[in-house]
């Protein structure tokens, strides 16, 4: 029984979820397909979590419809459970189980074929070899997220969703994430991964943006840049700390951010952001340059304004 | 793949996972040990105390010499203290009624005549029998000293009797506890009280445990079913009830030499269907329980009636009649019926058919509304 041929890995419309009276996810429209890495971005408490819970089939959307690896998110979520590999946000395999415990178990759910041999292969692939029997409470985050990946990719799934797979792990083992997901994504397999990490969000082939559980934003990441409409200069020298106060009194200034011994100037309105500059520009020590806006001041852009668009 | 069918390897994975867990969860299996143990020791405590100086109201109706060594007799055993001596029966019945005294000791009038003439008189004993197991020791003891006590009085007199024959007929009524519970029928209600008390309590944590270490999540997002999680979750504790139940039944008769009458095999049969049905009521509290507590705070609930209302505490037909049908829903009461009728009547299947099916049904239906209620998602 193979899934349905369809271009879109997911492919969904309208879907709304509440909370009590709390509206979490607003119409989520969102299309991923196969052989893609989508990326989830959005603050937190945003409804990424609920969204893609929503799509394996462990939410009921309140309304809505559409299809995951082409089975229904309302009627076939068995289906969808059998075909899709779901990474929580939280670590939630079993602590008292060790980790081959852990995978004999995850392979058993799923009906592996070959399950010794698949639970061997992912610890071997791990390189958890020699502590194949140490509990997986006893592992560090980053072994913990390394197991958790593993577990969900026991059984081939078609579609990955993976909720914040790599918060809390170090840069060394988010690059060899990375370089995996790109790996399966090159054997068609959809990811669908949220993150709050901007250089993830740069490797992933389009991404989303939620806040308060509406996209903002969707397209590549030169896309969603695009759209922002921002203009950004940035700054170096001495006296940073004043020269961002001064800055964000101007009108026309909407983020002043600082990195070290640079400094960020980020507005929508050219003509008055380039007055803001030449204003401030006293000091000949400091010296100016026109920049291309990165994705985090474009994020915090569309944040500030859907806040301030917000009828309170 | 077969579709939406019920997995049979599904079904021994979870059952690996949980004894798995089950075996480095030390605090839950101390307990399993733990519990059966302390009840037996605080019942067996109760089954082998031997209290004495039980008050004793003594009317003798006939001041002989054999009247009074027979008294000084039965105060030396040291059962009995001698607090009054009413002088009608109606005096006497106040004091037992009231709880005065435990005992009332009767002598007839022609309790010498008798005595002299070779016959042996009647000698009543009444026992205030509410506390059974304070009565069991006392009463032999007035059998023993009916026995012997009088024999060297009467040596002289009686000459021609070689041998101690009963020179008293003893004749001993239990009041106030028309079921006669002794100390072997507190075994089946420690049997059944522990195992509703543990079964109940352990599997109603085992999914909320899920729930609160969020694992459940995982558990759903994988195609398990919820028929497989809930029986997969029962059988590994019924294993732990036949454990407890086999450690009870060997100190029953080691410790307290209860007799076995019936035929242990069916006594095994029983055991089983009454956990399984408290196993699906506590997986059933876990999947209504939002956290651990509350599926505490349900099994609590459930466990009061079960210990007031089954015959355990008080004699089951002595209850008003809306307290018999409430009894009659519980499995423990029945279980309370199967049990002493198997080890102590030695009863078979057909007879106890109509207190099996009971639990059975009761089982039936709990599980009907666990999987009413099992969680299928996080909603
Ligand atoms: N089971 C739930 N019951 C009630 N509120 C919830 C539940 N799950 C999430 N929420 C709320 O929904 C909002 C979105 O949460 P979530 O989807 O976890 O966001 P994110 O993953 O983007 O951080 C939050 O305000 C959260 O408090
Ligand atoms: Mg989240």
């Amino acid at each position: 029984m193979n899934a349905p041929e369809s271009a879109a890995a997911i492919d969904v419309h309208g879907l709304n979820k509440h909370f009590g009276d709390k509206h979490v996810v607003r119409d989520l429209t969102l299309q991923v397909r196969r052989g893609e890495i989508y990326g989830f971005l959005g603050p937190n408490g945003s409804g990424k979590t609920t969204s893609i819970r929503m799509l394996c089939g462990l939410l009921t959307p309140d309304n809505g419809s559409g299809t995951c690896l082409g089975f229904d998110v309302i009627r076939e979520t068995y289906e969808i459970k059998r075909e899709v590999g779901y990474m929580t946000q939280r670590f939630s395999l079993w602590e008292d189980l060790t980790i081959r415990e852990n995978l004999d178990f995850v392979a058993r759910m799923y009906g592996v074929a070959a399950r010794a041999r698949a639970v061997r292969d992912a610890i071997d692939a791990l390189g958890l070899g020699d502590r194949r029997d140490q509990l997986a409470g006893q592992l560090s985050g980053g072994w913990k997220q390394r197991l958790s990946l593993a577990a969900c990719m026991l059984h081939r799934p078609q579609l990955l969703l993976l909720d914040e797979p790599t918060a809390g792990v170090d840069p060394k083992a988010r690059r060899d994430f990375w370089d995996q997901i790109h790996g399966l994504a090159g054997q068609g397999i959809a990811v669908l991964v949220s993150t709050h990490y901007m250089d993830e969000a740069e490797r992933c082939h389009r991404l989303a943006y939620m806040f308060e559980g509406r996209l903002l934003a969707t397209g590549t990441a030169a896309e969603v840049v695009a759209s922002a409409c921002l203009v950004a200069w940035a700054v170096n020298g001495p006296d940073l700390a004043a020269l961002a106060a001064a800055l964000r009194a101007r009108p026309g200034v909407l983020q002043v951010t600082q990195f070290g011994g640079t400094l960020h100037v980020a507005g929508r309105d050219a003509a008055l952001l380039e007055a803001a500059v030449q204003a401030s520009s006293a000091d000949p020590r400091q010296r100016w340059q026109r920049i291309e806006p990165g994705l985090e001041d474009v994020f915090i852009d569309l944040m500030q304004n859907a806040a301030n668009g917000r009828p309170s | 793949m077969n579709g939406n069918g019920v997995s049979l390897s599904r079904w021994i994975g979870i059952l690996v996972k949980e004894f798995i867990q089950l075996k480095r969860d030390r605090l839950t299996f101390g307990m399993i040990v733990g519990i059966p143990v302390l009840q037996l020791i605080l019942f067996g405590y109760a089954i082998n105390t031997d209290p004495r100086n039980l008050p004793t109201a003594v009317r003798d109706a006939d001041p002989g010499i054999f009247t009074r060594s027979f008294v000084a007799a039965l105060e030396n055993t040291g059962y009995f203290r001698i607090v009054s001596r009413p002088a009608t029966e109606a005096e006497a019945d106040g004091l037992l009624a009231r709880g005065d005294v435990q005992f009332v000791v009767t002598i007839p009038a022609d309790f010498t005549r008798r005595l002299m003439r070779g016959e042996a008189p009647e000698l009543l004993v009444e026992a205030d029998a509410t506390d059974p197991t304070a009565v069991s020791n006392a009463v032999s003891a007035v059998q023993k000293i009916a026995l012997t006590a009088l024999s060297r009085d009467l040596a002289g007199v009686r000459a021609r009797t070689p041998t101690p024959t009963p020179t008293v007929d003893v004749r001993v009524h239990r009041r106030y506890n028309p079921e006669g519970v002794t100390a072997y029928n507190i075994v089946p209600g420690v049997l059944g009280t522990i195992l509703t008390m543990t079964m109940v309590l352990m599997t109603g944590l085992a999914m909320t445990r899920e729930r609160e270490r969020g694992t459940f999540e995982n558990l759903l997002s994988t195609p398990a079913l919820p028929i497989e999680v809930m029986t997969g979750k029962i059988v590994p504790y019924i294993m732990i009830g036949l454990l407890q139940v086999t450690l009870i039944l060997l100190a029953a008769r080691w410790l307290f030499h209860v007799p076995m009458e019936g035929n242990l095999a069916v006594l095994y049969a029983i055991m089983l269907l009454f956990i399984a049905a408290n196993l699906a009521l506590g997986i059933t509290f876990s999947s209504l329980a939002r956290n651990q507590l509350q599926s505490m705070q349900m099994t609590f609930f459930f466990f009061l009636p079960s210990i007031l209302l089954s015959g355990f505490m008080f004699p089951f037909r002595g209850m008003p009649e809306w307290a018999q049908t409430l009894g009659n829903l519980l499995p423990l009461t029945h279980f309370l019926v199967l049990v002493r009728g198997v080890m102590l009547k030695g009863s078979a299947l057909p007879e106890l058919w109509v207190h099996v099916w009971p639990i059975a049904a009761f089982m039936v239906a709990v599980i009907a509304i666990g999987l009413r209620f099992y969680r299928r998602t996080l909603d």
